[in-house]
């Protein structure tokens, strides 16, 4: 009975307690995240919020904004084909480079995954290509990828195939990009090797039970017990991918003909070349919403292909 | 009988299996390294040789002197410098008020903990573009442009959400009962942080020290905003110069590259423990 009047007791006391009263565990808290929230407010939800209102401006940072209500996001949709195609190459780029990623890096963890001797080195081997990025790489594959003398042709002639000129051929390009996105899988192989680590192995014994092979399992049961992984790898390297930035700028300034031109090359050139802040803001607005609905669409498409354990399920 | 031929050809079928994995990995390994081997092996030739058919591996002669050439045609070492230096600001910075908050998450009860953590996850969503411009504006009006503040302030204000993510799943992990003990010792909370959690997560923050320093090193966009002096330029912009400028002197550029990969590789080497434990225990890199 005590329990229960101390119960009511403390229900009595929180709910006097006012709102802003803190006790000093709940005041040392605030402290502590004090630091962050300021961080926040001031440069990342006040800026944010600032864009939203500067993309209803015209503002060549010389002079003063003019407000001039929806006429950029009207531009892009109707006075810049350069938009779309910046959207579409990205696009193209992400969900090919995505998948491809991912189907790679869980090809691996299967195999690294078969016990095999050396695990911790040829893992770090792997893993190597995923400590190093921006403009060293893009330099290094500036010269794999050239079409006269670089790596990629001189191996591709060994076996009697002309390579084609990979940077500025408008049809290869991206291809290139996505080839060049491959080398770095390691992190994501890690990440698999994890998760097919954490499959019960009763699973695969009472498979083995019931005559299946290995074909099946994989379906049947790897790929079901470790789709939350790879769910959270996909929504984390599609968000990545459309924010690609130095490979292109290094390596093809979006050409040729603008077949490379990744959109965030493009909201560079048009904030801080040609200085359109209020059009950079509204370009960065769409892409912000254009990765929120795909990885929206990702999320609610999750509910067909990822499985949670513990979740029930009508057939 | 029948049986030990069985297992004889299960064996069998093993074996066969097993090379043919360690084949496939081999040769996924050989197309990893390649890239590298070909940059520094570029970066020992001389001019002609880079251009070569058929495909000169083992440089000959070895020009060593491309490195000290590539690092003296630009002022290499002052861009090293300046880049040594944000990097270490920006770890002290990420670490220091990044773990606070970890602590608070992890460690304190306090109403409105759920709600800010939630935020704190929703801000790893958040892509650099849609606030770069804005930034750049508000950092501008602080007249922080050319400077290294822009690159080097926000860090000490709670740094990147993955680094307060991560200290906080990995103080998760260590026994309230310590806290409880300290407290019973005599150790106020603040305590508890200093003198428990932080001596007990070494291994956690070294990965968050490695992380940061892998992409402040390497860092591009950013610099490339706001930075306009070339003295004051990061070891990524200056390769960028040094593209722009040298763009077909092949053999300086892969030594100006292997010399900036090297911190970043030598980090790697020398940390990769905590590295994979990072990567495992989060999930979210990659």
């Amino acid at each position: 009975m005590a329990t229960l009047q101390d119960q009511i007791a403390v229900n009595a006391t929180r709910r006097q307690r006012p709102w802003y009263y803190l006790n000093g565990e709940e005041r040392l808290a605030w402290l502590l995240v004090l630091p962050w929230i300021i961080g926040f407010l001031a440069f990342q939800l006040g800026p944010m919020l600032a864009s939203l209102g500067l993309s209803l401006t015209e503002w060549r940072m010389f002079t003063p904004p003019r407000f001039i209500g929806l006429s950029n996001y009207a531009e892009m949709i109707s006075g810049d084909p350069l938009v779309l195609q910046a959207f579409k190459v990205t696009t193209i780029f992400s969900v090919t480079s995505v998948p491809l990623r991912i189907a790679l890096g869980v090809l691996v963890a299967l195999l690294l995954n078969a016990r095999v001797r050396g695990l911790a080195f040829i893992r770090t081997v792997y893993y190597l290509p995923a400590t190093v990025s921006g403009v060293a790489v893009a330099m290094v594959w500036l010269l794999i990828l050239n079409g006269d003398f670089g790596l990629l042709n001189r191996t591709l002639s060994l076996i009697g195939i002309e390579g084609p000129y990979w940077l500025t051929d408008t049809s290869t390009v991206l291809a290139s990009f996505v080839l060049m996105s491959l080398w770095s899988v390691g992190a994501g192989i890690i990440i698999y090797l994890a998760g097919l680590q954490g499959v019960p192995n009763e699973l695969y014994e009472a498979a083995e039970v019931d005559g299946a092979g290995d074909w099946v399992k994989f379906w049947r049961i790897t790929l079901p017990m470790i789709s939350p992984v790879l769910f959270f790898q996909f929504v984390i390297g599609m968000i990545d991918a459309l924010q690609e930035f130095a490979g292109p700028f290094i390596m093809t300034q979006g050409g040729p003909g603008n077949a490379s031109l990744f959109v965030m090359l493009y909201l560079f050139r048009q904030g801080f070349e040609f200085f359109q802040m209020g059009y950079a803001s509204a370009l960065a607005w769409v892409l912000f919403v254009y990765i929120m609905v795909l990885t929206l669409l990702i999320i609610r498409s999750s509910a067909v292909w990822v499985y949670y354990e513990g979740e029930v399920r009508e057939d | 009988m029948a049986i030990r031929s069985i297992s004889e050809s299960q064996s069998r079928s093993r074996v066969v299996r097993l090379t043919f994995i360690y084949l496939v990995l081999a040769v996924g390994m050989v197309i990893v390294i390649m890239p590298f081997l070909w940059m520094v092996s570029t970066s020992l030739k001389t001019p002609a040789s880079v251009f070569k058919i058929p495909t000169v591996w083992i440089p000959d002669p070895v020009v060593w002197a491309n490195y000290p050439d590539s690092m003296t045609i630009l002022p290499f070492w002052r861009y090293i410098l300046n880049t040594a230096q944000i990097t270490f600001l920006a770890v002290v910075g990420a670490t220091f008020s990044g773990s606070l908050a970890a602590f608070a998450f992890a460690r304190l009860r306090w109403r409105g903990r759920n709600f800010m953590f939630v935020l704190v996850l929703t801000t790893l969503m958040l892509p650099f573009q849609v606030i770069m411009i804005p930034q750049f504006i508000l950092f501008r009006s602080l007249q922080w442009l050319d400077t290294y503040l822009p690159l080097v302030v926000p860090a000490f204000f709670g740094g990147s959400a993955f680094n307060i993510f991560l200290l906080r799943q990995y103080f998760m992990t260590i026994s309230p009962e310590l806290d409880d003990a300290a407290i019973i010792d005599g150790c106020n909370r603040f305590g508890v942080y200093w003198r428990i959690i932080i001596p007990l997560s070494k291994a956690a923050l070294m990965t968050v020290v490695i992380f940061i320093v892998q992409n402040r090193w390497q860092s591009f966009l950013v610099p490339l905003i706001y930075l306009f002096d070339q003295k004051k330029y990061t070891l990524a912009l200056g390769l960028r110069l040094f593209q722009d400028q040298y763009t077909t002197d092949w053999e300086l550029m892969m030594a100006a590259a292997t010399v900036s990969m090297l911190p970043v590789l030598l980090v790697f080497y020398f940390g990769q423990r905590y590295f994979i434990q990072g990567v495992v225990f989060t999930g979210v890199k990659g």
